[in-house]
């Protein structure tokens, strides 16, 4: 935790960089309660519209927050993260979170954060803030 | 189909959810979670907190249980199918351990027309069995409407 208050504006946290496999949205829908067929069902997502099943919004955000509690080394140090929901993530498409410190005053972090499947922004306009006990 | 704002500062019953270790391994492991704190009791216990830790974005499954009725409610009339998750803020407060009881009291904050498209802003707070606030969440979902 103590490489937090090292952190300076500009500075960037650690990347994260996940690829969902295809059967994630599965296990994620049983771990989160969230069983929308567009998460879990190709053929319903089609039939909506969409490309595929699509991941969990909350998912995405879910790396988003790891991103950080990973930099802090602890998971009460995250504060509060706001997030917009934008791009649709896709299962078996790598997500990269990346994280900048906006703000960096002694013990507190506050970073602006995104997360992409290449050039789509999945999360994006995110802000986190860090504090270290 | 202009937006219904009479539901705006509804309140609906808080729903209470006991958190069990392995629902939380469960969902450590579903986010690809591999701090021992979120898993292993005495990796949690070492570091100071009261049994396994949750991960943040815990708080989702503790609290949807309470947000579902409030944006199914014919009184806030969302058309569900039309319906996206726009943006979402947690603040939150003391962490969540295997054995705690949350109870999660949602809100309906605002509900407005902005761009052709109703914003439906949800409140939720959380305590657990202290009384200490978990977390505080701020949901909004965004619907398609003028289309009538």
């Amino acid at each position: 935790m103590s490489e937090l208050g090292d952190l300076n504006q500009g500075d960037s946290l650690p990347e994260l960089r996940v690829t969902p496999d295809k059967y994630l949205p599965h296990r994620y829908a049983g771990a989160s309660g969230d069983f929308n067929p567009i998460h879990i069902d190709p053929e319903f997502a089609k039939a909506v519209g969409l490309p595929g099943n699509i991941l969990h919004g909350l998912y995405s955000m879910a790396q988003v927050a790891k991103a950080h509690t990973d930099a802090a080394g602890d998971p009460r140090a995250l504060r509060r993260l706001s997030v917009q929901f934008r791009g649709m993530g896709m299962p078996e498409q790598e997500i990269v979170v990346t994280s900048t410190v906006k703000e960096a005053d002694g013990g507190r972090v506050v970073t602006d954060t995104e997360a992409a499947q290449g050039d789509n922004r999945i999360i994006r306009n995110a802000e986190a803030e860090l504090e270290v006990q | 189909m202009p937006i219904n704002k009479d539901a705006v500062g509804k309140e609906w019953q808080p729903v209470t959810y006991e958190v069990g270790l392995e629902k939380i391994r469960e969902y450590a492991r579903a986010v690809g979670e591999t701090n021992p704190v979120n898993l292993e009791r005495e990796a949690a216990l070492a570091a100071g907190y009261r049994d396994v830790v949750a991960p943040p974005m815990f708080c989702v499954v503790y609290s949807a249980p309470a947000m579902g009725p409030a944006v199914l409610d014919p009184d806030v009339g969302i058309n569900l199918a039309a319906m996206v998750h726009g943006s979402q803020e947690f603040v939150w407060g003391e962490p969540v351990c295997a054995g705690d009881v949350i109870t999660t009291q949602p809100r309906l904050a605002d509900a407005y027309e902005k761009d052709g498209r109703g914003f439906y802003v949800f409140m939720s707070e959380s305590t657990n069995q202290d009384g200490a606030l978990t977390v505080r969440g701020t949901w909004t979902n965004i619907v398609r409407v003028c289309e009538s």
